[in-house]
């Protein structure tokens, strides 16, 4: 039961993921991105880290979306040429079908190192994933974490910056 | 417990699928949302070997990814307007004044 349901979401996923890559108006190729995110939050929650489904939701398919579609609306761009000449769409298909035989190549002969943590499904009940994920990122992590901060405040003042007519 | 190949496969497809389309758009904006996709597969990729393996090192890593992306996004689109106002359009074959 649980399988077809995930094989139901990742149908989805793939299937906006396409529609993001063709559709002809960029408004339509975000919403399909919103989809995409909220099936990506479906298989967190499958893996037993709601924290990060939230987190999904608000940041990608809040807050990134929003200015995403705030700023086709602001620049007012239509339906615009879908692709580049042919031989790009070739290349390019050639790439990503690369990229893809190479990872799934990579899957099959594989083994996914199985050095097993500490936190099995049971442990992540009992203490709770949030609190799990804080632990770990205010003790081991700290450092990243303030890199981080300041990283979003640089970027705060990069985007004002670059986006003011007249600094 | 589903098996994490089924994951791993979803995410390279959902990256092979943006990678498509980062070489194959025109509109900068696409191309921009399709390097959100590329970054989620990345994400599905942490949390479901983070799961696998019982470490919970792979999510903390995820919220640096979402940190970034949303820095990415803030500067990106920034730069995109600017890019708009000067040229009148969002083609990426405009961006051609370092083109030799």
């Amino acid at each position: 039961m649980e399988i077809l349901f995930f094989l139901f979401v990742a149908f989805v996923a793939v299937g906006s993921g396409i529609c993001v890559v063709t559709c002809k108006n960029p408004v339509n190729s975000a919403i399909a991105l919103v989809n995409t995110f909220f099936c990506l939050a479906t298989c967190y929650v499958m893996l037993d880290a709601p924290f990060m489904a939230a987190i999904q939701l608000i940041v990608y398919a809040g807050a990134i979306m929003v200015l995403i579609i705030f700023v086709i609306m602001l620049l007012n761009i239509g339906t615009v040429d879908v692709v580049k000449s042919s031989h790009a769409v070739a290349g390019g298909a050639l790439m990503s079908v690369l990229i893809a035989v190479q990872v799934l190549y990579m899957l099959n002969r594989g083994e996914v190192a199985n050095i097993e943590g500490p936190m099995t499904e049971s442990a992540i009940l009992a203490i709770g994933h949030t609190e799990l994920l804080a632990r770990s990122l205010f003790t081991e992590f700290l450092l990243p974490f303030e890199l981080t901060a300041i990283l979003l405040l640089v970027a705060i003042v990069g985007a004002i910056v670059l986006a003011k007519r007249d600094v | 417990m589903i098996s994490v190949n089924y994951f791993l496969v979803l995410s390279a497809i959902l990256f092979s699928l943006g990678v498509f389309g980062v070489l194959t758009r025109k509109n900068s904006i696409v191309v921009f949302m399709c390097i959100e996709l590329m970054l989620n597969a990345v994400n599905l990729t942490f949390i479901a070997l983070s799961r696998h393996l019982g470490n919970m090192d792979g999510q903390v890593f995820v919220l640096f990814v979402m940190a970034v992306a949303a820095a990415e996004a803030a500067v990106g689109l920034a730069l995109m307007i600017t890019f708009f106002r000067n040229r009148e359009s969002l083609d990426i074959d405009d961006a051609n004044t370092l083109k030799w």
